[in-house]
């Protein structure tokens, strides 16, 4: 079976060195370590937002960086979806404009606001699908966000820091999502975080980060594997 | 001012009188308008920028209104309040002895209000721009307020306080419309783009290729010096 | 990041759009109707409507025209990586200092047809741009086209670079991306740029006199013609429109200090 991801990448910004190799073959891949060790300078790479000074990236066995032969795909043509700490939703669109505007594989704007919706549904969001981010908790907009990074088909869905800029309960309610959403999705993940409650509930495979290299791997082990129950939790209180 | 350089020199250099002579006059009294409008436009634009009263923004826009009004229209309004009846004029007669329009210093007047708004507006641009930590440090240090202006906010903000002079200075050296009437065209008021107008109006093409270039040269240049004194955007 | 928090209340474009047009219509409304109270100086609308309505039609047109060649070159300034960027805005923004007979000076030099340049833009256009309503506009646009170029360039490098990059990691082509996330980000100061813009436009007098050539009827503009009605009687009209005028730029004006903030 085709890696979902083959990461060998070399980058060096000022006095900071990142230098890792590693692939991601399903499931959820979560980059753990403190912080400016380099993990979402490795995500930036992964995403084609930076290129990296020597290396190769495959996405699903298609080479999108190749350092060597000069060969870089741009970002929007990397089938790739991403996640940001700060959401980062257009502001002048609604929520569900703002997951309709990722949806590649339809054409029609009626066809790509139902898929747009049954996302929203999916992550608990219908409620608010036509208010803008503004008026949105932090909470309400990563799931958004998290339908924004998948709503588009991806073969790679890249998570950065998602639940670090919100609070302790709110964090416990998302990444019950998070895992549930992704899994029963069936799109590979590659998340990044400091926190290592949160890697140990949401990773299958743990690789430690630091100084920007990698210190380890480690597969997590899960009795069950199980996929959460169809549908999201829904949001019952302000989150 | 024309009186300043003897012509003999002028013809040694190559600059003819109908050069000289509206280009003495544009810099004398773009000159005199500019230095009215640093002092009065950064004074205020502090003001505007540092003061918490109510209608900070409504007197801002007021006093650009001459960017937004043809500049006949303040030539236009100058003319009657300065040449009609009325307390201007009365006024000027007591302190000139006589009303201003048709004169050099109605031409100063006249670039005074055209340029102020851009004096202005660059000025509190960049005092406002200033990072309040240094004033904080500086009332902590125990500089009083007036020290703490003149010590502080002004020379970091002297950028954009230069700027704006600049831009003055080339809008008073640029100004036909309110000049032109004010002035009518009196030989002695008149000023570079006046006479540029007057070339092309009577055809003396040699002439006006001359004073255009002269003129897009001086503009060039004032803006060149602007942007390199780095971004201060009033607009 | 900060977002700007908005109610349910908050107008969206079209509505604003509207409102603004209303409050315009309103004020001429008004303004003519005190005019007319104030001892029938509307009397004079024969005269006044012919400068009145070209110098309309003009500053929309000059308007438009500065409008998309500033966001434009905005757009090309603000994002392209060459060097003399700065140089280009230079020269772009020289028509703010530049004395407008200058800039009619090199107009004509261009567009009359007795030039080379300006004869060869006749036949090829079949269309002369000097001595009529094509040549205000010209010189309208070009005394307007640094207020739009400028604040659209710093609009457009002040949107967030990382809502770009999301757009991107969302499948979005850089076209797309600049349409439909970076230029409605920047609506507001391009917005500004554009009200300044015409503001200048509407008070354009040396560089229209000399291409249009102040022709009565057809190229009199209305800051042309308050000059030649300084001694007649309907100037008291002139005035009044030109005070409506300075209000709606007034307007923008203001709009353009709380954009800034």
């Amino acid at each position: 079976m085709t890696p979902a991801l083959e990461l060998a990448v070399a980058r060096r910004i000022g006095e900071f060195d990142l230098d890792v190799a590693f692939t991601v073959e399903s499931g959820i891949s979560v980059l753990f370590g403190p912080s400016g060790a380099g993990k979402s300078l490795t995500l930036a790479l992964i995403a084609g937002l930076m290129r990296p000074d020597a290396g190769t990236i495959a996405i699903n066995g298609q080479v999108v960086t190749d350092c060597a032969r000069r060969t870089y795909v741009t970002t929007q043509k990397r089938r790739i979806g991403m996640v940001f700490q700060d959401g980062l939703l257009l502001p002048h669109r609604s929520a569900l404009d703002n997951v309709a505007l990722a949806v590649r594989q339809a054409s029609g704007r009626q066809a790509r606001r139902a898929i747009a919706r049954s996302w929203l549904e999916r992550v608990g969001a219908e409620r608010f699908a036509d208010r803008r981010p503004g008026s949105l908790s932090g909470g309400q907009r990563q799931r958004v966000a998290l339908a924004r990074g998948l709503a588009g088909e991806p073969a790679l869905v890249l998570l950065d820091e998602p639940l670090s800029a919100l609070g302790s309960d709110v964090r416990q309610e998302l990444r019950k999502l998070i895992r549930g959403v992704i899994m029963s999705s069936g799109v590979p993940a590659v998340l990044v975080t400091h926190d290592a409650a949160e890697a140990e509930e949401l990773g299958d495979v743990i690789i430690a980060y630091d100084h920007g290299r990698v210190t380890g791997t480690r597969l997590v082990e899960r009795p069950e594997c199980p996929e959460r129950p169809q549908g999201a939790p829904e949001s019952t209180g302000p989150v | 001012m024309t009186g300043l350089v003897p012509h003999s020199w002028l013809n040694w250099l190559g600059i003819p009188p109908w050069v000289w002579d509206p280009l003495s006059v544009s810099l004398h009294a773009a000159f005199e308008a500019t230095i009215v409008v640093a002092i009065v436009g950064s004074a205020l634009g502090f003001l505007l920028a540092k003061g918490r009263f109510l209608g900070r923004d409504a007197i801002e826009t007021v006093l650009s209104l001459p960017m937004a009004f043809p500049p006949t229209v303040v030539g236009w309004y100058l003319l009657t309040q300065m040449g009609g009846p009325g307390p201007i004029r009365n006024a000027e007669v007591r302190l000139f002895g006589h009303p201003l329009t048709f004169t050099f210093n109605g031409i100063v007047i006249a670039q005074i209000i055209e340029s102020f708004p851009y004096c202005l507006r660059f000025s509190r641009t960049a005092i406002a721009g200033v990072d309040p930590r240094f004033e904080q440090a500086a009332r902590a240090m125990g500089l009083s307020r007036w020290r703490t202006a003149l010590l502080v906010t002004l020379p970091l903000a002297r950028r954009g306080l230069v700027a704006g002079v600049a831009m003055a200075f080339g809008r008073a050296l640029g100004d036909f419309g309110a000049t032109m009437i004010v002035a009518g065209s009196v030989p002695m008021a008149t000023t570079m783009p006046i006479a540029l107008y007057n070339a092309v109006f009577y055809g003396s093409h040699e002439q006006a290729m001359v004073l255009a270039l002269v003129q897009l040269a001086v503009a060039f240049a004032i803006l060149l010096g602007v942007s390199r004194l780095g971004k201060v955007r009033p607009w | 990041m900060k977002w700007e928090h908005k109610t349910g209340r908050d107008l969206d474009n079209k509505q604003k759009a509207a409102a603004v047009s209303v409050v315009v219509l309103l004020g001429f409304g008004l303004g003519f109707g005190a005019a007319h109270l104030l001892e029938g100086y509307i009397a004079y609308w024969d005269i006044v409507s012919g400068p009145f309505l070209l110098s309309l039609r003009v500053t929309l047109a000059a308007g438009a025209i500065a409008g998309t060649t500033g966001v434009a070159s905005g757009y090309v300034l603000a994002k392209g990586r060459f060097p003399g960027r700065d140089v280009l805005e230079t020269i772009g923004s020289l028509p703010i200092i530049l004395p407008p007979t200058v800039v009619g000076y090199y107009l004509l030099e261009v567009l009359s047809p007795g030039t080379r340049a300006g004869g060869f833009l006749t036949r090829v256009t079949g269309h002369v741009f000097v001595y009529n309503a094509s040549g205000c506009v010209i010189a309208a646009a070009v005394a307007a086209y640094p207020f739009c170029l400028r604040a659209a360039r710093t609009a457009i490098e002040g949107v967030d670079p990382l809502l770009e990059q999301a757009a991107r990691t969302m499948g979005l082509p850089n076209w797309r991306v600049a349409l439909q996330v970076t230029l409605p980000l920047a609506r507001r100061g391009i917005a500004a740029g554009l009200t300044i813009g015409c503001a200048r436009a509407l008070g354009e007098y040396g560089a229209t006199l000399m291409v249009g050539g102040d022709i009565n009827g057809k190229t009199r503009t209305l800051s042309l013609a308050v000059l030649d009605s300084f001694t007649t009687p309907e100037r008291d009209t002139m005035l009044l429109i030109l005070v409506l005028m300075a209000v709606i730029a007034m307007t923008g004006i203001g709009l353009l200090g709380r954009s800034r903030a």
